[in-house]
């Protein structure tokens, strides 16, 4: 029922990318667009270092002490009327969010963006007991009508160009006359808008994310760019909110500090264009809202990474900033990491949540170039995590066999400065003669993996060491 | 130079100098050695044990880590001609010993004393200019532990401007991973292949004959790739060039 986790299959799912003409030509995009736009927007604010600092200590502080906030969060939930159902596992989730549908006899739920409905495959599940799940979101809207999932966790359709994006609509929107311009980002967006439109009033429930859950007040938080969210949570009769619960912070205040690098280090804009606030469903006053407001929160392994090597990446306010800014994610996208999160917080996060015996392959494919960290504007240390990952998996002995001889082997010498040098003494004297003129392989015996691609450069000629010894030998000699 | 007496420096010459390319370890010394210092270099040094450390095996690095304290205790400074091994023995030793407060105290005093070469010669030994001359186009690529871990972007360039009959062009995305990442360059050599092709393209649109960086793994798969691309880029250590020593043939040779 979950998400199919492709995971293991990571080296065959970055082949498969490298051959996808579309994908390659979107991440060109996601190089220079995001990259670009986040630049120009800190370089605007001098204290963006600053604000991500109190953002940091605003998490930590949190996390430090969630259980409390949890319980004031839920208090006031309840106080304004509205329900907090916890769920330790995604199955929780989904039986709880099924139960309220079936309670009111749901036939369709419209869908604001949320990376936790993906994490706990929702939408097949509720296809599967009979309720239509529709999403709202312009991006999710195309990969649903496609069949796919999200391949970057806020631009969830990157991997699309608009080319498919029509033919996908012409195949589903099946009344589009022929002649309708469908050419432009802004005429798919006004056609998806227009099937939207009656999607919002038939729907008996609206189901959301939540950017932020706020303690002192019980309210939950959505951004969007669209006003897609507002529309599914209040036109519906009922609005769930589902949220994994490290989304969680005491104040307002802290919240408006956070939302300063949020926007600015995931699209490079100040603020995104709706920050929407719901506190419980709506009162007698009210023009309108819905008339039963819930939150399922999800735990789904996180209170299991608290107090451990793993507890900072609690910290992710899911940006995205790590995977724009990422070599490897910029190669292969989004699809390749074979699960819900890609890129760097994914290959923290993913053995978290789906075990590192499946998503050992994340935490290995990063080059360390640091990147990631450097942008992460919750200063969350995610190359050092990967390689808690890796500490594990060597600990546990499950990664590969070959890797674990040669490094073995390599450890041995390091570990014997003498043996060391007496041995490439002897070795690097032959491989330099094996260079040739060219002073490089096309091809060497065990480094298939990098002449595959590249010459290797041969060594000049026989090790520093040896000649170091050497020349410190003249020295002595020369002296009187 | 000023009558403080001179600084005495352990070179760690890394193990991929030490193997590929002796000629940075000999420039090194002698920027060293003009700017003032006293260099010796201890035997009992292998590699700062990256390999070990990023697959996940700490009870190797820490062995190695022992070795390599032990046998630089001596000196007042601690250089290697490289950001990436730098950064580790500096940034990272520390950890390694956590809760072991003896060893921990002692690689805390040993990663006080290291520096990358370039930013010693500039920030700590007050180089402004070197003495050497290369006539070519000269375009440097930041390499990531450097950049990141040490704030090394600025040092190279300041030197690299002294140099008689150089000029540099930058190239786009100087700062962008070149996809060698040690191990990860055999482990996932089709990402890494894109990556550095990516690299080669911003190296080529410079038209620069030369490429520089300060670490020799990045330059060795950039040289690498640049070979099976048929360039004739000259890819050399910025330290060959800051000290002159360019006789030798470049990384990966010359056509
Ligand atoms: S890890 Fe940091 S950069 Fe990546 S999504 Fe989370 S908050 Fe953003």
């Amino acid at each position: 029922m979950a998400v199919e986790i492709t995971s293991p299959q990571f080296k065959q799912n970055t082949r498969d990318a490298l051959k996808d003409a579309p994908l390659q030509r979107a991440l060109g995009k996601v190089r220079e667009g995001f990259i670009h736009k986040r630049q120009v927007a800190i370089d605007a604010l001098p204290e963006f270092d600053a604000l991500r600092d109190s953002a940091r200590d605003i998490k930590n502080h949190t996390l430090a002490h969630l259980d409390l906030y949890l319980e004031a969060y839920e208090e006031k939930v309840t106080e304004a009327g509205g329900h907090v159902h916890w769920a330790e596992t995604a199955a929780d989730a989904r039986g709880i969010i099924l139960d309220i549908c079936r309670r009111v006899d749901a036939r369709t739920v419209t869908k604001g963006k949320s990376m936790i409905t993906e994490e706990i495959g929702l939408n097949d599940f509720l296809e599967q007991c009979g309720v239509t799940p529709v999403e709202t979101d312009l991006g999710e809207y195309i990969i649903q009508l496609r069949g796919e999932h999200p391949s970057h966790i806020i631009a969830p359709a990157i991997h699309v160009n608009k080319d498919q994006v029509e033919s996908d609509f012409r195949r589903v929107h099946d009344h589009l006359p022929a002649n309708r311009d469908l050419s432009e980002p802004e005429t798919l967006l006004d056609e998806a808008r227009r099937v939207l439109r009656s999607k919002y009033f038939e729907a008996d429930v609206g189901i959301t994310g939540a950017n932020f859950l706020v303690a002192e007040t019980g309210t939950s938080i959505i951004v969007t760019n669209e006003g897609n969210g507002d529309l599914t949570q209040t036109l519906p009769r009922i609005h769930i909110v589902v949220a994994s619960l490290e989304k969680i912070v005491p104040t307002l205040d802290d919240v408006s500090q956070i939302l300063r690098v949020l926007a600015r280090s995931a699209t490079g804009q100040e603020m995104s264009v709706y920050t929407t606030l719901s506190t419980g469903p709506r009162r007698d006053k009210d023009p309108d809202g819905p008339d039963e407001y819930h939150v399922v929160l999800l735990d789904n392994g996180r209170s299991a990474m608290l107090g451990t090597q793993f507890q900072d990446m609690l910290r992710c306010i899911r940006c995205g900033a790590c995977m724009n800014h990422c070599p490897v994610y910029h190669t292969v996208g989004g699809h390749a990491y074979g699960w819900v999160y890609p890129g760097p917080m994914g290959a923290v996060l993913t053995p978290s949540l789906i075990g590192i015996d499946k998503a050992g392959h994340l935490p290995n494919a990063s080059t360390f170039c640091g990147r990631c960290e450097e942008v992460c504007p919750m200063r969350i240390p995610l190359p050092k995590m990967m390689r808690h990952w890796r500490e594990r998996e060597f600990e546990r002995g499950i990664n590969p066999a070959t890797q674990r001889v040669g490094l073995g082997l390599w450890a041995f010498l390091a570990r014997r400065p003498a043996l060391y040098a007496f041995a490439m003494s002897i070795a690097i004297p032959a491989l330099s003669l094996f260079g040739g003129a060219k002073r490089r392989y096309r091809y060497l015996p065990l480094a298939g993996g990098w002449t595959r691609y590249r010459d290797l450069p041969a060594p000049e000629s026989r090790t520093f060491m040896q000649q170091w010894k050497q020349r410190e030998a003249l020295k002595q000699e020369a002296r009187p | 130079m000023s009558d403080k007496p001179s600084p005495k420096v352990g070179l760690f010459v890394t193990c991929l100098v030490d193997l590929f390319r002796p000629t940075v370890g000999f420039a090194a010394i002698k920027l060293m050695e003009d700017a003032g210092c006293i260099v010796d270099v201890p035997r009992a040094q292998t590699c700062c044990g990256q390999p070990a450390y990023n697959s996940g095996d700490r009870a190797d690095t820490r062995a190695i880590a022992e070795n390599t304290i032990a046998a630089f205790e001596d000196f007042d400074y601690v250089v290697a001609p490289s950001g990436s091994c730098a950064s580790m023995l500096k940034n990272h030793y520390p950890s390694l010993f956590a809760g072991d407060a003896g060893w921990q105290a002692r690689a805390e005093a040993f990663s006080a004393r290291v520096f990358e070469l370039v930013s010693f010669l500039t920030d700590v030994l007050g180089v402004k200019k070197v003495d050497a001359t290369y006539e070519g186009t000269i375009t440097y690529h930041d390499s990531c532990s450097g950049l990141r871990e040490l704030g090394i972007k600025a040092q190279p360039r300041l030197l690299l401007q002294t140099v008689g009959g150089t000029r540099i062009v930058e190239m786009g995305e100087s700062d962008a991973c070149c996809g060698f990442g040690g191990t990860f360059s055999v482990k996932y050599p089709e990402i890494s292949n894109e990556i550095v092709g990516r690299k080669t393209e911003n190296i080529g649109d410079t038209a620069a004959d030369t490429l520089l960086a300060g670490d020799l793994g990045c330059l060795m798969n950039m040289a690498g790739k640049l070979k099976r691309q048929g360039a004739t880029t000259q890819v050399r250590h910025v330290a060959e060039v800051l000290a002159g020593m360019t006789d030798t043939p470049p990384i990966g040779g010359s056509d």
